[in-house]
């Protein structure tokens, strides 16, 4: 009875991450609701990096308006890369 | 909390009000702040009192306290390895004030600090500084090699270090905008169901029965907004660890 009630708790812990760290999860614990909130959180936020940087770049510079469109692309893609980072975590080597 | 008149007034809630009265208004001391020092006074009455016993065998608010505690200490040591316990305060005290900040705004007329930008901004740069600075300091000038991975092509460099810097920038912002648009959608929710509630039974005893569909679904959103307050402190501590070990192992 004793081990069945163990099992059971250490099925749910798992089921919602508590545990995540015996098997070898690696940040992305959450489920598809963690993963899709944070996708698209990653994708504008460095998306807005990039307009501002390169905004701020003009007015500085005066070369409005083409580090900003230069820059939105270059954020576009860092959001890109921030999504596959998230779904494909970076090997980390053995200590 | 009705709505004043027959509208849908979501907003409201986290608009900003001194308390304390003069003294209050003279400062700007806002209920915000009001509640930043409340979640600080809840953690440390946790700590101070829940550990008074020290007992072996833990009473409720002893094992309250150890179980945050070996919880937080958990994520660290897993998500940075050994020789990231020496960040455990760091984490810690984010952790728990964004869980009591979270928690403490689910309770009737308190007010969800960590539902405003600027609050969970600052944190993030703080979090954004800090691991910068660790970085540098463990790394020294290899900390700038982050920004160009080993083994590309050289004639890329143009594009992947911009494209780099931005990701890097990036993190505080989606770390704070994650934790301030997740409490503000629910406490929007919130409010807005609640006032079809009021809407529907202001209209006369017919229609009660149909301002029940709200009141249920608000029922079950004030726990999944529990489930959503808990996993924000979670999601924000953990990526706290992942950049903190990137900033201690760095590749």
């Amino acid at each position: 009875m004793a081990d069945e009630f163990d099992d059971r708790l250490r099925k749910a812990r798992t089921r919602h991450g508590l545990d995540a760290a015996e098997n070898g999860g690696k940040g992305s614990v959450h489920g598809p609701w963690g993963f899709g909130l944070r996708a698209g959180v990653e994708l504008v936020s460095a998306l807005i990096v990039g307009v501002g940087l390169g905004f701020l770049l003009d007015r500085w510079l005066g070369t409005s308006p083409w580090l900003l469109m230069v820059m939105i692309l270059v954020g576009g893609a860092a959001g890109v890369m921030n999504i596959y980072r998230l779904f494909m975590p970076p090997k980390r080597p053995p200590k | 909390m009705a709505a004043e008149g027959p509208t849908i007034d979501a907003l409201s809630q986290f608009e900003l009000t001194p308390v304390f009265g003069a003294f209050g208004a003279a400062v700007n001391f806002s209920q915000a702040n009001a509640f930043m020092l409340v979640s600080v006074a809840l953690i440390s009455a946790l700590y101070v009192y829940g550990m008074r016993p020290r007992a072996v065998v833990p009473g409720r608010l002893q094992a309250a306290a150890e179980m945050l505690h070996d919880f937080v200490l958990g994520l660290v040591t897993s998500q940075v390895g050994e020789e990231g316990r020496r960040y455990f305060p760091f984490v810690f005290s984010l952790f728990a004030f964004i869980l009591f900040g979270n928690m403490l705004g689910m309770l009737p007329y308190a007010f969800t600090h960590t539902s405003h930008i600027a609050v969970t901004l600052t944190l993030a740069v703080l979090v954004f500084l800090v691991t910068t600075i660790i970085a540098i300091r463990l790394h020294g000038l290899k900390f700038f090699g982050y920004f160009f991975p080993e083994g590309a092509p050289l004639w890329l460099a143009p594009i992947i270090i911009p494209v780099e810097i931005v990701s890097y920038i990036s993190r505080p912002i989606s770390l704070s905008i994650r934790l301030f648009a997740n409490m503000v959608a629910g406490h929007v929710m919130l409010k807005v169901f609640a006032t079809f509630v009021v809407l529907l039974g202001g209209l006369g005893a017919a229609w009660l029965p149909l301002a029940a569909l709200p009141l249920a679904i608000n029922v079950a959103l004030v726990g999944f907004e529990i489930l959503v307050a808990f996993l924000q402190a979670y999601v924000f501590a953990i990526l706290t660890c992942i950049y903190l070990h990137d900033a201690v192992h760095l590749h």
